[in-house]
């Protein structure tokens, strides 16, 4: 608990309403998307930067950690906040600044939900292509935080790929305006870049800038079925390998479909081993069929067992909401799911899809396989009862091996949920001592105090 | 840790799945206008898990977020892992009920929502403010000015009373129009029969204008809803028990109503009395009976409306009819069949109104937040008239037109298909 006269000085910046300490309200800001739970001393809801920077500075003079906070949808436990201090949550600054048609460039807060920002820039002509699964639950912020990536980042890049500027307000209540809407802008270190991906532990994001591009007028999405996973991971590697750059190329296994069928009836097939969710998009309508019936050529040729294209809106619409859906679906089938989401250079999926299935023979616990198949992203989910210390115990050794495989082939640890808590016994492995230890040096650059997220991305 | 002295708690099967994913975030009515994760279906559900597992105390905080819940269902209809937050919110309310009965709740739903004579008399002032002409009177005086806002809203919200409530009015049988095809059951709700009875006398008449002898047993009770919701289930239950056996000796393959509430509760009695050994079964059979009104009309072959309606006309879901029953094509089409009418969608017709049976006089601001993005939407249909199969809804929809200022009708779409058939009114 934060004492009274804090707890009063903050309300003074936010005003009424804008902090929340009854154990109700914390338990609420205790969680993301994971199962680790931590309580934070207060919930701090801002409505600006200026808010979100006098809000630092206090914190900073009382020592008081500041936990940023997006929806909660993270699956690296970063907004958790196991050392107390602030949930700082910016879902309250959600106004869209800006739709910069000429230029096309969106300036946003932070608190933003992306489906949201979407749906503006559609109206404007535009198209915004990060489309993480939790679209409609996460914020631009958290989005950028983590660098999330999408289904259509396959063909079009994640976050980073479309930020131009940020407003981040420093460790010390600074405020730091980076980038502009030039595409190009070389002057000085790329400090956007480098708070892409901090995971709140550098500044707090408050504003974006972000760069839009036309919409793609033409879609074609296919469901392809496969009665192995091996035949599957081919298909991706052959379709890539031929030139074809779908929008998406999403890969479901067995159990992932049951599950999201059982839940939505939507009536997928029951039958198959692995199915491919492949979309072309593209302004010329004869490339994009022809994109799709190359890609089912191949899929054809490396032993598909069934392949439909959506014939409508409807149809593809359907086909998304089954891939979307999948990573909760999946808490259907147990209390707890680890989801990982290692990537590996396209040659290695097949290879990579392999090892994952040894592990999963290995130790006996579910692992369901899916994810961003074309751009080397999987998401091994690992079910599992939390309450049981010996699955506990069982489900560390085979993450381990998981980041193992990983590594060996040539990928990383993370593709997009970031390193959060649930990472950092790994980070070195990953980067090499030498980077981890420029990245630790950064960290006390720019929060010599330790007051931004603390606790996450670094070992203890 | 169990907790001492506490009623039988929700199972964990009902909140340990949930993996926080936070999809049900996106629809949530109430967190949609708060930006707050205490009032999102995760934020509550996590709160009943802390406090059935014993780390947060039960205390009138945690349960009063369980009553900021508008039981719109979105929730539940959303989640991928088959979680229902909306169900655990109102079992909830159960469980502190259960654990201290409230004074006021037990009067309400055990006296007086149990007993018709009761209910009719107890709402006789709203009656006679309309009948003594005194609506008129504070009308002309520009009285309702005066009042404060939240009464404002209040007054504008009651409809147009009825001298006399419907009960006393419609026979217990009414002949089908031309030849008799069937025999079906007609549940008279408390709001329609009180607050809406030409409402529901237009429904009894398209019914038996389309080939049905209509029974409506004038003993029924409330279905028992609000009991539910105030977490009286036992009220509920007993109520359940007496409309059941009202209809069993009424001899009906159907019952059909026009409350979108009403329906939703009468389909879940075999789900209320699931546990009871004498009941189940009589309760399930009775369930499968029950369709609201545009169900059980698109279900039968109908007559076509000869007078033309020149309107445009839009639809606003009653959450306990769309996601309640899965009822929300058949509403459209029977405005669709009237000549005339040019039927537009609401954008987001299917998010609740912010009524949530009573949300409007216990979270006042809530519920006129909600409100407002609603009219939002209507005004962007451009329509002359709303129809919704719910009387509490369209009590809430005319509160936000008058507070706008548009002139919009309110009516259920059963009104507006009884109108077309009278060529003559
Ligand atoms: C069902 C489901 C599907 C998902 N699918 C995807 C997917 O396809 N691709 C993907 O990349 N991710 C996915 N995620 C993970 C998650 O949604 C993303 O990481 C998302 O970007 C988090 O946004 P948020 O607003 O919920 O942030 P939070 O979870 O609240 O926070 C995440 C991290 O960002 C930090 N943060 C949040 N806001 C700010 C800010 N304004 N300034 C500084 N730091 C901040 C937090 O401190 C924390 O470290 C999925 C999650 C779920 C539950
Ligand atoms: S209730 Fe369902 S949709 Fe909501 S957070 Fe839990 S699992 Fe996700
Ligand atoms: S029932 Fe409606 S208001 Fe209640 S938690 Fe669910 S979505 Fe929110």
């Amino acid at each position: 608990m934060l004492d009274k006269k804090i707890l009063s000085q903050l309300e003074s910046i936010t005003g009424r309403g804008g902090v929340c300490s009854s154990p109700e309200d914390l338990v609420v800001y205790g969680y993301d998307g994971t199962f680790e739970e931590g309580t934070p001393d207060a919930v701090v809801l801002p409505r600006s930067t200026e808010d979100v920077s006098r809000i630092v500075k206090l914190a900073a003079a009382e020592r008081i950690p500041v936990v940023p906070r997006g929806m909660g949808s993270g699956l690296a436990a970063g907004s958790v906040p196991f050392r107390g201090g602030i949930a700082l949550t910016l879902t309250r600054m959600n106004r869209i600044l800006e739709i910069d048609q000429a230029n096309a460039v969106a300036r946003v807060e932070a608190g933003v939900v992306t489906a949201d920002l979407q749906a503006a820039v559609e109206k404007a002509g535009l198209y915004y292509p990060p489309d993480p699964s939790s679209q409609r639950h996460s914020t631009i912020g958290g989005n950028v935080a983590c660098n999330a990536g999408g289904p259509h980042c396959l063909k079009y890049g994640v976050t980073g790929d479309y930020v131009l500027g940020l407003t981040a307000v420093l460790a010390d209540g600074r405020v730091l305006r980076t980038g502009s809407k030039c595409i190009k802008d070389v002057v000085g270190y790329d400090l956007k870049a480098l708070f892409t991906g901090s995971e709140g532990t550098l500044g707090i994001i408050t504003e974006a800038l972000l760069r839009l591009i036309a919409t793609p007028k033409f879609f074609r999405t296919a469901l392809v079925e496969f009665d192995s996973m091996d035949g599957a991971a081919r298909a991706v590697y052959a379709v890539l390998a031929a030139g074809v750059v779908p929008a998406s190329l999403e890969l479901m296994d067995e159990t992932a479909i049951a599950c999201v069928e059982e839940g939505l009836h939507l009536g997928l097939p029951l039958d198959v081993a692995a199915t491919l969710l492949i979309e072309t998009d593209g302004g010329d309508e004869a490339a994009v069929a022809r994109e799709i019936e190359t890609a089912a050529e191949i899929c054809r040729r490396e032993g598909a067992l069934r392949l439909k294209v959506a014939a409508n809106e409807a149809e593809r619409a359907a086909l998304w909401k089954a891939r979307r859906s999948v990573s909760p679906a999946l808490g259907r089938k147990a209390p707890n799911k680890l989801g990982e989401d290692i990537t590996v250079p396209r040659e290695k999926i097949p290879e990579a899809m392999r090892r994952v299935k040894a592990i999963r023979e290995k130790y006996g616990l579910p692992i369901v396989l899916y994810g961003h198949a074309g751009d080397g992203n999987l998401h091994p989910n690992i079910l599992f009862d939390k309450r049981d210390p010996e699955q506990w115990k069982t489900v560390e050794k085979m993450v381990a091996e998981e980041f193992e495989a990983a590594l060996e082939l040539e990928g990383t640890l993370s593709g997009e949920h970031g390193v959060g808590a649930l990472k950092r016994a790994y980070l070195e492995k990953a980067l090499g001592p030498v980077s981890t230890e420029i990245q630790k040096r950064i960290k006390q650059a720019l929060d010599p105090l330790n007051i931004l997220n603390p606790g996450k991305i670094f070992p203890e | 840790m169990p907790i001492p002295d506490l009623p039988p708690l929700p199972s964990e099967a009902e909140y340990l799945n949930c993996i926080r994913c936070g999809l049900c975030l996106a629809v949530c009515p109430t967190y949609r206008e708060s930006l707050h994760e205490i009032a999102s279906p995760r934020g509550r559900l996590m709160l009943a898990r802390k406090g059935l597992q014993g780390e947060l105390d039960l205390r009138s905080n945690l349960y009063e977020q369980m009553y900021a819940c508008f039981d719109c269902l979105a929730c539940n209809e959303v989640c991928p892992v088959g979680i229902r937050p909306a169900d655990l919110a109102v079992e909830m309310r159960r469980v502190q009920e259960q654990a201290g009965p409230q004074f006021w709740k037990k009067v309400v739903f055990n006296r007086f929502l149990q007993n018709p004579d009761w209910l009719e008399a107890a709402t006789l002032p709203v009656r006679l403010y309309e009948r003594l002409g005194i609506r008129g009177l504070v009308h002309a005086l520009g009285l309702q000015k005066i009042l404060p806002r939240r009464l404002r809203d209040m007054e504008a919200m009651l409809p147009r009373a009825p001298r006399r409530p419907l009960r006393q009015i419609l026979p217990e049988v009414t002949s089908a129009g031309g030849e008799s095809k069937r025999r079906v059951g007609f549940f008279l709700g408390c709001a329609q029969n009180l607050m809406y009875a030409d409402e529901s006398a237009a429904a009894v008449r398209v019914l038996a204008r389309n080939g049905s002898t209509v029974v409506t047993p004038k003993d029924v009770v409330c279905c028992g809803m609000p009991a539910r919701s105030y977490g009286r289930m036992e009220d509920a239950r007993a109520q359940a028990r007496r409309n059941i056996e009202l209809f069993e000796t009424a001899d009906v393959e159907t019952v059909v109503t026009d409350c979108a509430t009403c329906g939703a509760t009468l389909k879940s009695y075999g789900a209320f009395l699931g546990d009871d050994p004498v009941w189940a079964e009589r309760a399930a059979a009775f369930s499968a009976k029950i369709r609201d009104v545009s169900e059980f009309l698109l279900s039968i072959p109908m007559e076509n409306p000869a007078k033309r309606i020149a309107a445009r006309v839009t639809y606003h879901d009653p959450c306990h009819l769309r996601r309640g029953q899965g009822v929300w094509k058949q509403p459209r089409e029977l405005l669709k069949m009237i000549g005339g009418v040019e039927f537009v969608e609401l954008p987001e017709a299917d998010v609740c109104c912010g009524m949530a049976g009573t949300q409007i006089i216990t979270h006042y601001e809530m519920s006129i937040k909600v409100l407002m993005r609603k009219l939002d939407n209507l005004a962007k249909t451009g329509a002359d008239c709303v129809a919704s199969g719910c009387p509490v809804c369209r009590m809430q929809l005319t509160t936000g037109l008058a507070r706008a200022g548009l002139s919009m009708r309110v009516t259920h779409p059963v009104v507006l298909l009884d109108e077309a058939y009278h060529s003559d009114l």
